[in-house]
């Protein structure tokens, strides 16, 4: 690379990081409703909570479509180690999501099957949401590589940490899932909702100081990052608001005044998360072997994907957030949406 | 051949793509469709074109719906499985993948919703260009897709450095020498394809007396499209089939069914290629007719598979009989065109029950045939992914075992099978209802792009009653 060309990395990082987040915030509310669906107390709740999100689940699921091609495309040497390294993590998960969204559609036309559909739109979250916590275990663990290629089993990326981290994102998801809840139901069910979100809450702050000495204690070049003491300052501000923010959830799920606040702030403890990770890991995108700019694609080829994505991508953000607009507010079991509009 | 990681692979990646290409072949044919009865219904006013598609749009959303599901598992497929291959093409092919994914989403994200459900919400001429433009989109998403797999078969544009891909020339990376014809060939199988299922669909009400006025439309446009198209896709075909000789000889020498070079080679019409004796078995030919085609003259000389290296040549059954099965469909709904014009002049098109029943019975031709075209070109590019660069054997993830991924394929079997069985079953039925729904709407939550702005909710009330409202 000379001088002249631009060094278009730390964009397509970011454009990346953006994607990643959008398909983890919107799918993952979307999945934690499909978990909390197969606790929901009876047949009416049931249909409350899936009318709740269906009409974005469909929208937020192509996040991660465009995830993974960004990453193919900016980043083709983690693309190409990643996915073999996680093989049936990443197998399951489509799978389930198709599951999913099949079960989704046919919850409605076929009556007859009702509740194998229900079940399966269930098991389908919970098992997508499951696979996607060991994703993300497995990555921050690493991988064994030679040379440009992953070279360990296809089994490697089940380990105590990454099961335990599957089982936190249930958790996690869930509460995002009881954040949207609380936002888009009323009455009881909106009670039952908060109480669900405390059970999640409990877990996902275990999950959190479980990992937040895991990681360390395992790993010296994360031990070093955080505990060491140019950075330490800089860093201790994260985990403690993010304490601050589980603590806020506490409250706000137990106060009935408070609608939005609940899912705002599990949004925000996702974010400092997310942010907690990337800083673990930062420069590396697979872990311990390759940084962003060794793993990125020639700048010809990010040049030409960024000419249409600027022009696209502005235009895909304003349509969800129309969407969203449309469909805000309380849903109802006895009308449809077409009050809104007409 | 043996069954390997990399056997199992290529058979996975044949099981998710042969089914998701059943989607597109009809999408891409029944969007343009919509468009054109909404531009029609624009222009005459007429309720007819307005229930017709109504009707179209229940089964496109379906359609749509599952392709994009289908789809999802597509690129992930390449980077579990294919990851050498990754790692050698991305720099070239992933953002042409990116742009059908970035373009597919655009698509679905901006108009779909407008078209399926927003009827009454914008004025008609926007309505109209709704559905224009989802067609235009489906299209540039087959343009994209199809950039790739060209630049796969006949890769241009390119350098190689240390075994990897990188880009030269983005436009004829883009505009590889196959693309214009497998792009033409394949939008018009997949037009071709829509018209058999709507010719079926409305043989079916007719042969019922059933929407006798909308069964008549319908035909009429099914065989309209088809006079012209099923001859067209004949030359195109021919044209592609020049190209394949220029561009990869040895898929056409498979094809052809030619082990030795020379000039004056016949028309193999039937045989029984035996790979290990490099000979056909029970041939049926016709003196000089090969050079005749793909030379224009009898002595044209056509290279035979023998001049390849054993390990550099396509096996050849599979493009041979493929092939001949494509052709052979192909010859069928010419046949078929050529019967509707003989009724037609006889006055007895929508009368007679045995032709109304062929066309119900041609219903899948297209689909046979797109498969068939794409076994054939597919598997006429072996033992390369990159043709005459990159080895199927040198793609493949080198972590996977054989277990690991017959435990995948199982898995993705399941999943396809139960998707498929329901959501055909669901657009048979949606079909056989036919266009009857009075309601200029369609039903609520149709498929994967469901209820968008409007209609979040069934029609149907609860089984309980509903938690109060606060507001």
């Amino acid at each position: 690379m000379t001088d002249l060309t631009p060094d278009l990395v730390p964009l397509w990082t970011l454009l990346l990081a953006l994607g990643i987040l959008l398909y983890v915030l919107l799918d993952g509310f979307d999945l934690g409703v499909g978990i909390l669906y197969g606790f929901a107390p009876d047949a009416a709740s049931r249909t409350l909570v899936m009318n709740s999100i269906a009409p974005v689940w469909d929208g937020n699921e192509t996040w991660l479509v465009l995830a993974g091609l960004a990453l193919m495309a900016a980043f083709p040497l983690a693309f190409a180690i990643l996915l073999p390294a996680m093989y049936f993590p990443i197998i399951v998960m489509l799978l389930a999501l198709v599951f999913r969204g099949v079960a989704f559609e046919f919850r409605y036309k076929d009556a007859a099957h009702r509740t194998f559909w229900d079940y399966a739109f269930c098991y389908g979250s919970a098992v997508a949401t499951f696979a996607q916590g060991i994703v993300v275990g497995a990555y921050i663990q690493g991988f064994k590589i030679d040379g440009r290629q992953f070279v360990g089993s296809s089994f490697d990326c089940f380990s105590l940490f990454s099961l335990f981290t599957g089982v936190a994102l249930l958790f996690g998801y869930g509460l995002l899932g009881t954040g949207w809840l609380i936002l888009k139901t009323e009455g009881t069910l909106q009670d039952w909702a908060r109480h669900m979100g405390r059970r999640c809450l409990v877990g996902v702050a275990i999950a959190l100081v479980v990992v937040s000495l895991w990681t360390p204690a395992t790993d010296a070049a994360i031990a070093r990052r955080w505990f060491s003491l140019p950075d330490l300052p800089l860093l201790a501000p994260i985990p403690v608001i993010t304490a601050l923010l589980v603590m806020w959830e506490w409250r706000s799920l137990g106060k009935r005044s408070s609608e939005v606040a609940p899912f705002v702030t599990a949004v925000g403890i996702f974010v400092l998360t997310y942010a907690g990770i990337a800083i673990s890991l930062w420069p590396m995108i697979v872990p311990h072997r390759y940084s962003l700019w060794e793993a990125a694609s020639s700048t010809s080829t990010q040049v030409f994907l960024l000419v249409g994505t600027v022009f696209l991508l502005p235009i895909i953000f304003m349509y969800t957030a129309w969407s969203y607009w449309v469909f805000r507010g309380k849903v109802r079991a006895e009308i449809g949406y077409e009050g809104h509009l007409t | 051949m043996t069954v390997s990681a990399l056997f199992l692979s290529r058979l996975q990646f044949v099981w998710v793509i042969a089914w998701h290409i059943l989607l597109p072949a009809l999408t891409v044919g029944l969007a343009s469709y919509i468009a054109v009865l909404e531009g029609v219904s624009l222009v005459t006013h007429r309720d007819l074109y307005f229930r017709l598609s109504n009707f179209w749009t229940r089964i496109f959303a379906v359609s749509f719906g599952m392709g994009v599901v289908s789809g999802i598992t597509m690129p992930f497929q390449i980077g579990t499985n294919w990851s050498r291959f990754s790692d050698a093409t991305a720099n070239v092919l992933s953002p042409l993948l990116a742009y059908e994914g970035l373009m597919a989403f655009f698509l679905e994200a901006a108009f779909l919703g407008v078209l399926l459900f927003g009827r009454k919400l914008v004025p008609p001429w926007a309505h109209f260009t709704a559905a224009l433009l989802v067609a235009a989109g489906t299209l540039f998403s087959t343009f994209w897709i199809l950039a790739t797999n060209s630049w796969m078969q006949t890769p241009a544009g390119y350098q190689l450095i240390n075994g990897r891909f990188f880009p030269k020339d983005w436009l004829q990376i883009v505009f590889s020498p196959s693309f214009p014809y497998r792009l033409a060939h394949t939008v018009v199988a997949f037009f071709i394809t829509t018209a058999f299922v709507v010719l079926a669909v409305s043989a079916h009400h007719l042969r019922h007396n059933r929407f006798a006025e909308e069964g008549r439309t319908m035909m009429k446009m099914g065989l309209g499209l088809l006079t012209v198209l099923v001859p067209l896709q004949i030359v195109i075909g021919d044209l592609h089939g020049e190209n394949t000789l220029r561009y990869q000889p040895a898929k056409l020498a498979a094809i052809e069914g030619h082990w030795v070079s020379g000039t004056q080679v016949p028309l193999i019409l039937f045989a029984l290629p035996d790979e290990t004796a490099e000979t056909n078995r029970a041939s049926l030919e016709v003196h000089d007719l090969g050079s005749l085609i793909l030379r224009h003259h009898a002595n044209g000389f056509v290279k035979g598979l023998k001049d390849w290296p054993r390990d550099q040549r396509p096996p050849v059954a599979i493009p041979f009989f493929a092939f001949r099965t494509m052709v052979g469909l192909g010859s069928l709904m010419l046949a078929l065109v050529v019967v509707s014009w003989w009724l037609r002049a006889r006055g007895r098109l929508f009368t007679s029950s045995l032709f109304l029943r062929t066309c119900e019975w041609a219903a899948p031709i297209g689909f046979l045939a797109v498969l068939a075209g794409w076994f054939t070109t597919e598997v006429g590019r072996q033992p390369w992914t990159v043709y005459g660069l990159l080895r199927t054997a040198d793609s493949v993830s080198p972590s996977l075992t054989t277990g690991n991924v017959a435990l995948s394929l199982c898995g993705y079997v399941l999943a396809y099978v139960t998707m498929f069985w329901f959501g055909i079953r669901q657009m048979y039925r949606m079909a056989l209802k036919g266009p009857a729904q009075p309601s200029s709407e369609p039903h609520p939550v149709e498929a994967g792009i469901p209820e968008r702005p409007v209609h979040a909710l069934p029609r149907t009330p609860p089984e309980t009653p509903a938690i109060e409202s606060r507001s």
